[in-house]
């Protein structure tokens, strides 16, 4: 009995290791409950992470556009001539004022970088073959903050001179194109240019890979007609869930197409809230079985220990000090059940890491342990215990002595 | 009356109160005990003796009547100024020790000195330790209560309900779960706390001859006190040819 400890603590502690099969067994439970949460919760968080990382590192998170033509009826709205007025084609155009929306979007704190761009449709020819690609035109030094094209070349080097293009692997393949080769590049108005593939990049992703290619902005600028414009700026932010947020603002400030990779990959984006709720609800009921778990075992102890109650109480102790012995061991097989079961949780993941390998060695999918998951799973894990206390503890401190005692 | 420390004033007490069901256990108990006397409580079983018992330890309330310990009147109070009343002027010995088995001779000991005060101290360990060797339990200190014999455990609970010094101990047949032995000696350290600290000793007995060596004899029938009566203490020679059983 230790002096600093008071009586609530000695007898909360006294009691479980009276009851030592039932205290080792519970804490056993609760711990594999909460080596699942943390196992999943990180798992989540990596998995989320790879599949995100995967479809915005080869683009960005907002992409801001020139608002879409609209033909207006003459003479005001009338519904019988409404009904007359085409709808305009969309041509390529650059951005009203882009460099100044430019300036105002870099300043924003929530954006990280931001990258005019001149894009549009041509044709790819190299001798008899020909294919249909997607010309990017960018500032490299900009560009490459948003998506890291160095990262991705897989043949030359990344080089953007006037006459230079990087090629996506795929496209190189179907002309069999090789860094240094020229390959015609052909917009719609038909005055094209003949550039040399300085690099080969591999985006990640085979539709990617067939059309993408990227030229100097002033190249593209040229070939597209645009002198001087940008026909979108690419932008990312801090927080990419925050993505809608910032564009709405984006395009409610400057009167602008803002489009964010939320909307742009709303089918995407459910998948993925889907599978946060689908976890969290998994991980919502190991919670209330470690708290039934903890309950059940509380309340075996409150009748074991009734008539030990009845004397403490006939002693002098108070209900409330009753209370606080009881609440104490469920708080207390909470902390430990959720320390051990951080300390499976982390083995597991170090053996995720270690054992689920890729074809090249290295982790499937690399699960990072963090501090503060812990520390939240041994909260969540002590309150729940303390939570699921409550009823036997007021069980315990409701006991009439004279009925305790007698048993 | 300043050496007052029992008063029961038409004490009543019934279960099961407004349905068809209802009983009535105890019909008015009128008693008093003074500083330091040593009353036997008797009666047969179903009597009320530990109704009486119960309610004078403040573990249960009367429906009617007034109760007294050392002068403050309970009928008042509530839970939490019960619970320090017993704990600091009411001592329980109960008839199959109620020790906790979780702790030792000496942690049970100090048990209600721990609850009052909330943290142990060398004090009352001191105190504990004082009265387990007063008991003659000095070299079983550490042991769980669990290791002891039949008397030992009755001989620390004894010393358990000496721990705040009471003015009042309640022993509840604290003999009748023992041999004859180890009985005459449970009792005998009940008298000598009587004797040397001036304890008021409330037992509830069917054992005529531990009865003979009170003080006082008050015998309980059918929820009435039938009998009130003082005796003269046996002496050793006298209580040696009684049988104990």
């Amino acid at each position: 009995m230790h002096n600093w400890l008071p009586f609530e603590w000695i007898a909360a502690s006294r009691f479980l290791r009276e009851g030592r099969m039932q205290t080792m067994s519970i804490i056993l439970g609760v711990s594999i409950g909460v080596s699942v949460i943390v196992f999943m919760s990180a798992a989540l968080v990596a998995q989320q992470r790879n599949i995100i990382h995967r479809v915005l590192s080869a683009q960005a998170h907002i992409v801001l556009l020139p608002p879409k033509e609209v033909a207006r009826p003459l003479r005001g709205a009338s519904e019988a001539e409404a009904a007359l007025v085409q709808k305009p084609f969309q041509r390529v155009r650059s951005i009203d004022q882009w460099q100044r929306i430019l300036r105002d979007v870099e300043r924003m704190p929530a954006v990280t970088a931001a990258s005019p761009s001149a894009s549009g449709s041509m044709l790819a020819v190299r001798g008899e073959a020909s294919r249909s690609v997607s010309v990017l035109g960018i500032d490299p030094a900009r560009y490459f903050r948003i998506v890291p094209v160095p990262e991705k070349i897989v043949s030359g080097q990344v080089r953007l001179g006037s006459e230079d293009i990087i090629v996506g692997s795929e496209l190189a393949a179907d002309l069999g194109a090789r860094v240094g080769d020229k390959l015609r590049i052909v917009p719609a108005s038909g005055q094209g240019a003949t550039l040399t593939i300085s690099g080969i990049v591999d985006l990640g992703s085979k539709g990617a890979n067939q059309r993408t290619t990227y030229v100097a902005l002033h190249t593209a600028q040229a070939l597209l007609g645009l002198i001087g414009g940008a026909s979108s700026i690419e932008v990312t932010v801090q927080d990419i869930f925050a993505a809608e947020d910032v564009a709405q603002a984006i395009s409610d400030a400057h009167g602008i197409q803002a489009d964010s990779w939320i909307r742009t990959n709303e089918q995407f984006f459910v998948a993925i809230s889907a599978q946060t709720i689908a976890n969290t609800t998994i991980r919502l009921f190991v919670a209330l079985a470690i708290a039934f778990g903890i309950a059940a075992v509380l309340i075996v102890s409150v009748v074991q220990k009734s008539r030990e109650i009845g004397i403490l109480r006939a002693m002098g102790a108070s209900r409330g000090q009753i209370l606080r012995v009881f609440l104490l061991q469920g708080a207390a097989l909470g902390l430990a059940g959720s320390l051990l079961g951080s300390a499976f949780g982390a083995a597991a993941i170090l053996a995720w890491d270690r054992y689920f390998l890729a074809a090249d060695g290295t982790p499937l999918l690399p699960i990072d342990i963090h501090a503060g998951l812990f520390v939240a799973a041994a909260l969540l894990a002590t309150l729940s215990g303390l939570a699921s206390a409550l009823l036997p503890a007021l069980r315990g401190a409701r006991l009439d002595p004279v009925t305790a005692i007698r048993g | 009356m300043a050496d007052e420390v029992l008063r029961l004033e038409g004490l009543r007490k019934a279960y099961a109160v407004g349905t068809t069901a209802e009983i009535e256990v105890l019909h008015g108990i009128d008693l008093t005990l003074g500083k330091g006397e040593f009353c036997a409580l008797m009666g047969p079983s179903g009597s009320g003796k530990s109704t009486l018992l119960n309610l004078i330890g403040l573990l249960d309330r009367p429906n009617a009547g007034r109760l007294s310990v050392d002068g403050r009147e309970t009928s008042r109070l509530d839970d939490r100024a019960l619970t320090a009343l017993r704990g600091h002027h009411i001592g329980f010995v109960f008839q199959y020790h109620h020790l906790l088995p979780a702790f030792t001779a000496l942690e049970n000991v100090m048990m209600p000195m721990l609850l009052d005060r909330g943290r142990p101290d060398q004090a009352m360990r001191r105190r504990a330790a004082a009265l387990l060797e007063s008991m003659g339990l000095a070299q079983w200190r550490d042991h769980l209560a669990t290791n002891l014999s039949g008397g030992q455990q009755q001989r620390v609970a004894v010393a358990r309900a000496l721990a705040m010094n009471p003015s009042l101990v309640l022993a509840d047949e604290p003999t009748g779960n023992l041999d004859t032995k180890s009985a005459q000696t449970v009792f005998d350290l009940l008298r000598e706390v009587n004797r040397s600290h001036g304890t008021t000793v409330l037992i509830v007995t069917h054992n005529h001859a531990l009865a003979a060596q009170c003080g006082r004899i008050v015998e309980l029938v059918d929820g009435r006190i039938v009998s009130d009566r003082r005796v003269a203490y046996l002496g050793n020679a006298e209580r040696n040819s009684s049988s104990l059983a």
